[in-house]
């Protein structure tokens, strides 16, 4: 190859790692409170123009949800907050297997309380944070007729990655520490691979159903 | 008043057969939960409690969500959740939160005049906004702590506080006070067919996320009484008290700051006076077919 060409091979990978350096710069500007409303209005939007998905199809809203909602959630943090105590007790393959089967179960949940909350109306609370912060908690609430409004905090923190979601509480309660009991009662009765049998046993199972509307 | 003295009494009855029963089959097994000390006593009701809901609750439920506009559904909704405003409104007041007591006030006249007898909420629409107060929560804002966690017939999850907080709320609840008897049963079930129906995607959901579903509802209701109480936002720091609890921190993860801490450890910190509070059923997120 000619001097020139490596030249520009060099200014070409120069300007590429520059576009994908400055998207990453992006990401990582982008507010909490913002990053959560963009995503939740896209997918909802999303959601209300697919008819495949509002007449039932899960796999589609999974798929929509690994894509647009998965990136901005750390799932190892969820995963070792939730096992606790035993996290220090499992090998690397067991947390890897571990984080994968609750990432799959918390996507399946997610999915379907999408599909149950899109009609409503999104009340996106302003951050209550300091610049300096790197964990903070959005508030989003959901109006619903005749009763008080759903409460979603989403406790998030800093990484170089962006914001990213490490618990989810709905109405106040945590998905984290909810399942910290279950996890813990099963690492007891049948061990730490016990519970990973558990978990993929429960995600095998029949694919969620969404109610017609 | 014969007649409802009778009817009160065999359900009396009913219910110790229904308690009885439950005590000699379900004693024997227990999690070692220190907020449930009756954890096998419990299941045995919360398994009949999910027999009658399969068997007849969720069913007529599904069928009244099906058969009925929309607009009915939020009728019925609304017209419960005004009556219930009166009871908000006096707990607010208990509670020392006079303008949220006062809120609550205007919603009832608001709601109850120009929103057609409570049928149509026009008060949220006006800025007005529905608040979750009952007497359970009174005594826990004035430091009562949860007590044991129970299972009721029918009522579902409860802690000893909120079973006393719950018996005052049948006690004064309009409906049951001032409706005649045949309008007042067929309120009741109304209200309670209505609830569970709203409860129905809610329910759906658990049914997913749940590996033990006792244990998640459990906890839940607990997370949900302890957040209720605080209207939302409770004290973050009860964190450092277990440390047996702190969750193990990894290099790639930041340290966690204190009030990462008490959210997680909410469930395991009823051993704490302060925290001794956290009490059941995710009101609008977890299945919770009470009478309220």
């Amino acid at each position: 190859m000619s001097m020139q060409g490596s030249r520009m091979w060099v200014a070409f990978g120069a300007t590429v790692a520059g576009i994908l350096f400055s998207f990453a710069a992006i990401a990582q500007d982008v507010l909490p409170d913002v990053l959560v409303k963009t995503v939740t209005l896209e997918v909802i939007e999303i959601i209300g123009k697919d008819k495949d998905i509002q007449s039932g199809n899960q796999k589609k809203i999974v798929d929509l949800v690994e894509a647009k909602v998965l990136p901005h959630f750390n799932f190892s943090a969820m995963t070792r907050l939730a096992v606790a105590t035993n996290w220090d007790k499992s090998t690397p393959d067991q947390k890897k297997q571990l984080t994968e089967e609750f990432k799959t179960l918390l996507v399946r949940t997610y999915s379907s309380a999408l599909s149950v909350y899109r009609e409503q109306k999104f009340d996106f609370r302003p951050l209550r944070a300091k610049p300096t912060d790197t964990d903070v908690t959005v508030q989003v609430r959901i109006a619903q007729g005749g009763r008080e409004p759903v409460t979603l905090d989403y406790d998030m923190e800093k990484t170089p990655s962006g914001w990213k979601a490490y618990d989810v509480r709905v109405g106040g309660v945590s998905l984290v520490a909810n399942y910290r009991t279950e996890f813990a009662n099963e690492i007891r009765a049948n061990g730490i691979d016990g519970l990973i049998k558990g978990l993929a046993a429960k995600n095998k199972g029949p694919a969620p159903k969404v109610e017609k509307k | 008043m014969t007649q409802s003295k009778r009817s009160f009494r065999s359900r009396c009855g009913l219910l110790s057969a229904i308690v009885l029963l439950g005590f000699s089959t379900g004693c024997a097994t227990t999690g070692g939960d220190s907020r449930d000390p009756f954890e096998g006593f419990n299941r045995s009701i919360y398994g009949f409690n999910q027999a009658i809901d399969e068997s007849v609750l969720k069913p007529v439920s599904k069928a009244y969500k099906d058969a009925l506009p929309q607009i009915v559904q939020s009728g019925v909704r609304n017209f419960f959740s005004n009556i219930a405003d009166i009871f908000i409104s006096v707990n607010n007041l208990l509670q020392g939160k006079v303008i949220d007591a006062a809120t609550d006030g205007m919603r009832f006249a608001v709601n109850t005049t120009i929103g057609g007898l409570g049928v149509l909420d026009w008060a949220s629409e006006m800025g007005f906004e529905k608040h979750n107060e009952d007497f359970g929560q009174t005594f826990g804002r004035w430091g009562v702590g949860d007590g044991p966690y129970f299972v009721w017939p029918l009522f579902g999850s409860s802690t000893a506080r909120d079973s006393v907080g719950r018996l005052l709320d049948i006690r004064v609840d309009p409906v049951r006070n001032h409706a005649p008897v045949a309008a007042r049963n067929a309120m009741t079930l109304t209200r309670v067919i209505g609830m569970r129906a709203d409860l129905l995607d809610a329910s759906r959901i658990l049914e997913e996320a749940a590996l033990d579903k006792y244990v998640f509802e459990r906890d839940a209701y607990l997370q949900r009484r302890r957040n209720l109480i605080y209207d939302g936002s409770p004290p973050r720091t009860s964190a450092r008290a277990n440390p047996a609890e702190q969750p193990v921190s990894e290099s790639s993860v930041p340290a966690e700051p204190e009030f990462k801490q008490a959210a997680l450890d909410a469930p395991a910190a009823a051993s704490e006076s302060g925290s001794a509070m956290l009490s059941a059923s995710a009101g609008e997120g977890l299945k919770n077919v009470d009478a309220r």
